[in-house]
């Protein structure tokens, strides 16, 4: 699936304690199991890695049933499953009522593939607090080409039965230059489907959106359109449903404060074992990743070279390492620092004190270009589909060889 | 004015949860990809929201609890904000 969290969320609302300072870290709040790789779908805009076809065996079930005790030991509490498709675990039941009894807040995220009403009725019984259920588009057309399979029909149905087996239900759909004029008839089916939570992620650019990136960042005008239309439909619908709208970074001009910073409140585990400080960080060179088969939860958090590597601010560079914002957005993504300008350690080039800003600024200018000369309806033909049979290394835009 | 009445009787919102997590040595409410770490006084509240006791009967249990009196504003006043946020809905 593809939706980076929206860590933090509530964090700063009144009634709640500040965020606790980075010093010494506390423990990995928030718990990201990617079960598997497997997938029905080949959406162009994941972000799992573009080699994930190389990876090793999965973990078992007791493996993973391990992870959670010992995460919850440390104090994790929002746990995500996800993938791939985590359906296509046959085990996922007996993890949920693993997660359950430790006392996790428990996230199936998954496109609803394989979600029977049997096996939704197990995961309640099992103890699952809420499903989030992706859709690629407003309508069967858009949804199945995004996809590349015929599953709107199916999605639909699987919206009807959360809300027979009275989940919360939390629609996610990300946004693109294909999707995102339709956000208007995107938010009335979620409206029509009774889903208490929206979210209108735009996509980040990491694995397989990274390789679609220039077929898939949107235009300013597009996006001022969608936020436009956004902002109606909350006003028309008021509390009963929460839409949050994701803004893609390449508009901005300061990061986003990825993760809370690496290392900080969250811990996501790859389907082979690999424990990462985040989704996309198995790309980056020379982060040794630890797994979970061969030290504990507890040594990976707090002991592991690669999860102290980006914490706090020694690893920093300027324009970060004396910026007055730095406690605030710890110098942003370290995977599109590393993608945009070869080396992690950079500031994240949507800043624009970055001296690579203009790599971002650039990639926004051909997206109006592309976007005007299609007349709104970009082609699609260059699209590459999220597939197992293909294993394309990534590359970042600028190889760090100078530095 | 919160305009919420004694007699209404809050519980947690769909979905939500609302636990202690000695980690974080805090009440912590959990919903759907959220996280909110409740300071003592929200904690105290939000725990005494079960959807059976009435606005009055938290308002006089808290009173009882912590030695104090005239909380009823301070009380309204945060329900408010829960209400608005979804955190708690009234039950009849």
């Amino acid at each position: 699936m593809s939706l980076l969290p929206p860590l933090g969320a509530g964090l700063d609302a009144p009634g709640a304690l500040p965020a606790q300072p980075a010093r010494t870290p506390g423990p990995p709040l928030w718990l990201l199991l990617e079960l598997t790789y497997r997938c029905p779908l080949h959406c162009v805009f994941c972000y799992n890695p573009t080699d994930f076809a190389g990876t090793g065996a999965e973990l078992s079930t007791e493996d993973w049933r391990r992870v959670l005790r010992e995460a919850r030991a440390l104090g994790a509490v929002q746990l995500g499953l996800s993938g791939g498709e985590p359906l296509a675990r046959e085990d996922l039941e007996e993890l949920v009522a693993e997660a359950h009894g430790l006392g996790f807040y428990i996230n199936l995220i998954t496109s609803g593939v394989g979600l029977s009403e049997a096996r939704i009725a197990a995961l309640k019984n099992a103890g699952l607090d809420h499903i989030q259920l992706s859709f690629q588009d407003s309508s069967r057309e858009m949804n199945d080409f995004l996809s590349s399979t015929r599953t709107f029909d199916l999605k639909a149905q699987v919206a009807a039965l959360i809300r027979k087996y009275d989940y919360p239900m939390v629609l996610n759909v990300v946004l693109h230059r294909h999707n995102i004029d339709h956000v208007g008839a995107i938010l009335e089916m979620a409206e029509r489907m009774g889903a208490q939570y929206v979210e209108l992620a735009n996509t980040q650019y990491y694995g397989w959106a990274w390789l679609n990136r220039e077929q898939l960042l949107p235009s300013r005008a597009q996006l001022a359109r969608a936020e436009a239309v956004t902002q109606a439909f909350r006003a028309r619908v008021g509390n009963r449903m929460q839409v949050y709208f994701v803004v893609p970074d390449y508009f901005e001009v300061r990061p986003k404060a990825c993760m809370s910073g690496l290392g900080s409140v969250f811990l996501a585990v790859a389907p082979d074992g690999t424990a990462m400080p985040c989704h996309a960080a198995r790309m980056l060179p020379g982060l040794e990743l630890p797994s979970v088969r061969t030290a504990s939860v507890r040594e990976i958090w707090y002991d592991s070279a690669a999860f102290n590597r980006f914490r706090g601010e020694q690893w920093m560079k300027e324009p970060c390492a004396s910026c007055p914002e730095r406690d605030k957005d710890h110098g942003g993504c370290r995977c599109q620092a590393y993608l945009l300008t070869g080396d992690a350690a950079n500031a994240d080039p949507v800043c624009d004190k970055s001296p690579y800003h203009h790599l971002v600024t650039a990639a926004v200018a051909r997206a109006e270009q592309a976007v005007a000369a299609a007349g709104g309806a970009a082609g699609a033909q260059a699209l590459r589909f999220r597939d197992h049979r293909i294993s394309i290394p990534v590359v970042p835009e600028t190889p760090a060889a100078r530095r | 004015m919160s305009g919420i009445a004694g007699s209404a009787r809050p519980g947690l919102g769909h979905g939500l949860k609302l636990q202690w997590e000695p980690a974080q040595d805090a009440h912590v409410l959990l919903f759907p990809e959220g996280m909110v770490k409740l300071n003592g006084s929200a904690g105290a509240i939000m725990s005494r929201c079960d959807g059976l006791r009435t606005v009055a009967e938290i308002v006089a249990d808290l009173e009882r609890a912590y030695g104090a009196t005239g909380l009823a504003p301070d009380v309204e006043a945060f329900l408010a904000l829960a209400l608005q946020k979804r955190w708690l809905e009234l039950r009849e």
